[in-house]
């Protein structure tokens, strides 16, 4: 997929944000979308640092690509995005503090989603910067709707709202962002613990094959 | 040809210390301007949820200076301790609690209790118990953990769940979580009453 003339930024779209989409194709990934999706305004916000991080990694990884030495491409792309995803976890330790401890340990873990590092590899190392940035750029963007899709399809089963805690991420406007339905819905608890994830996670996958099956 | 191979070599700690350097100066740069405002964070946090412990109780100081640690040999814990005072004169207590018997990992809580020996307020910190279950703990979610109030070491006489036999409700659901929360209140009055004397000398 690598040669330049092969790389149309309409072609890099679709295929990052839904045939080859990194959470439903690839299944890259999986611990953080399956530990955080359990409202949307957390799978939201993990997938905003998710973009970040690619983007960011992209960008480095393509911009030295010229100096790196083949033999310890893989360290430095690890130092690289460590670093990257610790100054993000700083930052938002210092500006949505709330945020932060809601979100807990799985910031620094996004280190260990190996779909950026898959990204600097395949891709940023072989190909110019602004492509580059643009491949992070969708590929976080398809990581992230999977992220928010299953936050909030597990919150509404779970809890019965949407977007509850969205001042969290949008500040003290966004109280009243929840959508609740009805007062009396109990919750369906396993929606919100780790089975559901997996259950919910597989529909998806499933639907997404169901929409994609040639007709006839 | 090995002179170019040894030469590759010599280049490839070279780039990685440079990556290193780079990256770590990226990281000081960062800390260096976000350490003060996370730190300012973190006092913010403390002071919000300890003026929380206290919100039914009259005090006029600044809480988080007054912080200090008593060890308790019960629990062989070192307990976390702020002092609240009206007008000069001694109010309340905030102990720091753990309880280690949770449905999953330990609850951090804060425990108020005025210089009567009563409980004004009951907070967790933090804690990993079933959400939708055992996170009833949590007042945002309900108002469980104010049965606390007013209560001391002497009211209730027993000092548990009622499916042990005591007056505060378990869950529906979920008993483990109330009950390790219940003990660990427990045993900070214990701690306060065996170690009032203490306390109030460091103030």
């Amino acid at each position: 997929m690598s040669t330049q003339s092969e790389i149309s930024i309409p072609g890099i779209f679709s295929e990052r944000l839904w045939s080859g989409n990194a959470a439903l194709v690839q299944l890259l990934g999986l611990c953080p979308l399956l530990a955080v999706s359990n409202t949307m305004v957390n799978g939201l916000s993990l997938g905003l640092a998710t973009v970040m991080t690619l983007v960011i990694a992209n960008i480095s990884v393509s911009s030295t690509r010229h100096w790196l030495l083949y033999e310890i491409r893989i360290p430095v792309f690890v130092l690289l995005i460590a670093g990257i995803v610790t100054s993000i976890g700083m930052i938002m330790n210092a500006w949505v503090h709330e945020l932060y401890l809601q979100l807990g340990i799985f910031i620094p873990l996004i280190i260990t989603n190996c779909a950026i590092l898959a990204r600097a590899e395949s891709f940023a190392s072989r190909n110019p910067v602004v492509i580059s940035a643009i491949d992070g750029f969708s590929t976080g963007c398809g990581f992230a709707l999977v992220l928010i899709t299953l936050g909030a399809i597990r919150e509404l089963i779970g809890n019965g709202t949407v977007f509850a805690d969205a001042h969290l991420l949008f500040g003290p406007i966004a109280r009243h962002w929840t959508i609740q339905i009805g007062d009396s819905y109990p919750g369906l608890l396993i929606a919100i613990l780790p089975p559901g994830a997996f259950i919910l996670l597989g529909l998806l996958i499933a639907l997404k094959n169901w929409l994609e099956q040639p007709p006839g | 040809m090995l002179n170019r191979l040894v030469k590759r070599f010599y280049r490839q700690p070279v780039v990685l210390a440079l990556f290193a350097f780079c990256i770590g100066s990226v990281l000081w740069f960062v800390d260096l301007t976000t350490a003060s405002r996370i730190s300012y964070n973190e006092q913010e946090k403390l002071q919000s949820t300890l003026a929380e412990v206290l919100s039914n109780h009259p005090y006029d100081n600044n809480l988080a200076p007054t912080k200090n640690t008593l060890y308790d040999e019960v629990i062989q814990q070192t307990r976390t301790i702020y002092t609240a005072s009206l007008n000069g004169i001694h109010s309340a207590t905030i102990i720091s609690a753990m309880a280690a018997d949770g449905y999953a990992g330990q609850i951090e809580l804060l425990v108020g209790i005025s210089a009567k020996g009563n409980i004004v307020g009951v907070r967790v910190i933090q804690h990993q118990e079933t959400p939708g279950l055992g996170d009833d703990i949590e007042l945002r979610r309900s108002n469980w953990i104010l049965s606390f109030n007013g209560k001391n070491i002497n009211t209730p006489i027993v000092w548990a769940v009622k499916r042990d036999g005591g007056t505060f409700d378990q869950f529906t659901g979920a008993t483990i979580t109330p009950r390790a929360v219940v003990n660990a209140v427990r045993k900070t009055l214990i701690f306060y009453d065996a170690h009032q004397h203490e306390i109030f000398s460091r103030l």
